[in-house]
């Protein structure tokens, strides 16, 4: 049978792609930043997943205003990486798993999540960044990947419950997969940031941590966190974070923290990442 | 940064209105910048960015966006186009086009020049405390 076997957290700033990409990793900004994944780098490698369900979300890349849905899952055979104005990054063409994707599309359609299903998607950095993150560059990923892309960009964006609730149904559609399989769900984007208006570069560090606590031992109560706490709290654009509401959800009850880090700044945002393994 | 016809909202935002230099992207504001965002949207392809680049006015009128959009977009004026109905994804694109970033776009909507926005970001950022309501920032005058 298929198991999810841990939750991988992390923003998913477009900077962080534009410095690998041009060969910044190094530099006294981007370094410090980086390091911070050599350890995500070794874990990953050592765990070699077989799939990732990879919650993002889209940035006006894939999904315009002629359509917005607000869970879209993606069970194409394959997601080209988006032009987002500067041309595609030159990363790997991500492979995707349809036949889990569409087992986990009905599993929790049946489950009275109305996901949209989508088979033609290109994939942002909201995407790819993880990936460069916890695998650098290599020339193909090394497992496939299923995209599921939120929406945070229109308001309301799906409650941090419904997210919550959401990785619960997921886990319980990927454990009723007939395949060994070893499964990582990603929640990505956050931490606190306002990238709008005279309130741009808001950060709060607390709040964050915080957050991040909760989600260890007690995602209930993050689940809670109302729309306005985000914005208020987080920054406007900081309400990303109900995607790691997702692959919380998807975990066991109980889990161990393996690895945290957090840097600030990251261009406007600050950086967090946490992994989780549900205990064995 | 005022919000667009406020008097005439319809959209359950209660408690939102008070957050400070923030304005909210729900239905109405999508609907009133449907064109500014789809013009920015197109410029996800190279042949659109060329010809956007080479008459951006002509390039403008394929989209019926209001003349205040319109204006706003020729002069770059962030903050403007975002009271319009403009979203910063959407944006995004834009600016990708000009070949200017995320950061130095957020640094003009501040107030601040690039560099000092950047030298506040790498001190921690802009603090929580005195930014979470607009009663702090009238406070603070």
């Amino acid at each position: 049978m298929a198991k999810i076997v841990a939750g991988v957290n992390v923003s998913h700033v477009p900077a962080i792609g534009a410095a690998w990409d041009t060969g910044k990793t190094n530099t006294p900004y981007w370094a410090p930043l980086f390091k911070g994944f050599d350890f995500s780098k070794k874990w990953i490698a050592d765990l070699k997943p077989d799939v990732i369900i990879l919650v993002y979300n889209d940035h006006a890349s894939a999904f315009s205003l002629e359509i917005i849905p607000t869970f879209a899952l993606g069970c194409a055979e394959e997601f080209q990486p988006a032009d987002e104005g500067w041309g595609p990054r030159p990363v790997p063409v991500v492979t995707g798993h349809p036949v889990l994707a569409s087992h986990i599309a009905q599993s929790v359609i049946l489950d009275e999540f109305d996901l949209t299903i989508v088979n033609k998607m290109d994939v942002d950095h909201g995407l790819t960044v993880p990936l460069t993150l916890m695998f650098g560059q290599p020339k193909e990923w090394p497992c496939k990947i299923i995209p599921l892309a939120v929406n945070v960009v229109q308001y309301p964006p799906p409650t941090g419950n419904r997210c919550f609730n959401l990785g619960k149904a997921i886990k319980k559609a990927v454990e009723s997969f007939p395949e060994d399989l070893r499964v990582v769900v990603f929640g990505t984007g956050g931490m606190s940031h306002q990238l709008q208006g005279q309130r741009a570069g808001l950060i709060n560090k607390e709040w964050d941590s915080r957050f991040l606590d909760n989600l260890v031992k007690d995602p209930e109560a993050d689940a809670k966190i109302p729309f306005l706490e985000y914005v208020r709290e987080a920054g406007s654009e900081g309400i990303e974070l109900v995607m790691w509401l997702i692959a919380r959800g998807a975990l066991e009850r109980d889990v161990q923290e393996v690895y945290r880090f957090y840097h600030v700044p990251a261009s406007n945002t600050a950086l967090g990442h946490l992994i989780l393994e549900n205990k064995r | 940064m005022t919000a667009t016809k406020e008097s005439t909202r319809t959209e359950p935002t209660q408690g939102f209105d008070d957050i400070p230099g923030t304005t909210l992207f729900d239905a109405q504001r999508s609907r009133e910048g449907y064109h500014v965002n789809m013009f920015c949207m197109s410029l996800i392809k190279a042949a659109n960015r060329e010809e956007f680049k080479k008459d951006e006015a002509a390039y403008l009128q394929k989209w019926p966006m209001t003349q205040e959009q319109r204006e706003a977009v020729l002069q770059r004026n962030w903050g403007r186009i975002i009271e319009l109905g403009g979203n910063i994804y959407f944006l995004s694109k834009l600016f990708s086009t000009d070949g200017l970033s995320f950061q130095h776009v957020a640094a003009t909507m501040t107030g601040l020049t690039q560099e000092q926005y950047a030298e506040m970001m790498l001190k921690g950022g802009r603090p929580i405390q005195g930014n979470r309501s607009k009663s702090e920032w009238q406070q603070r005058g």
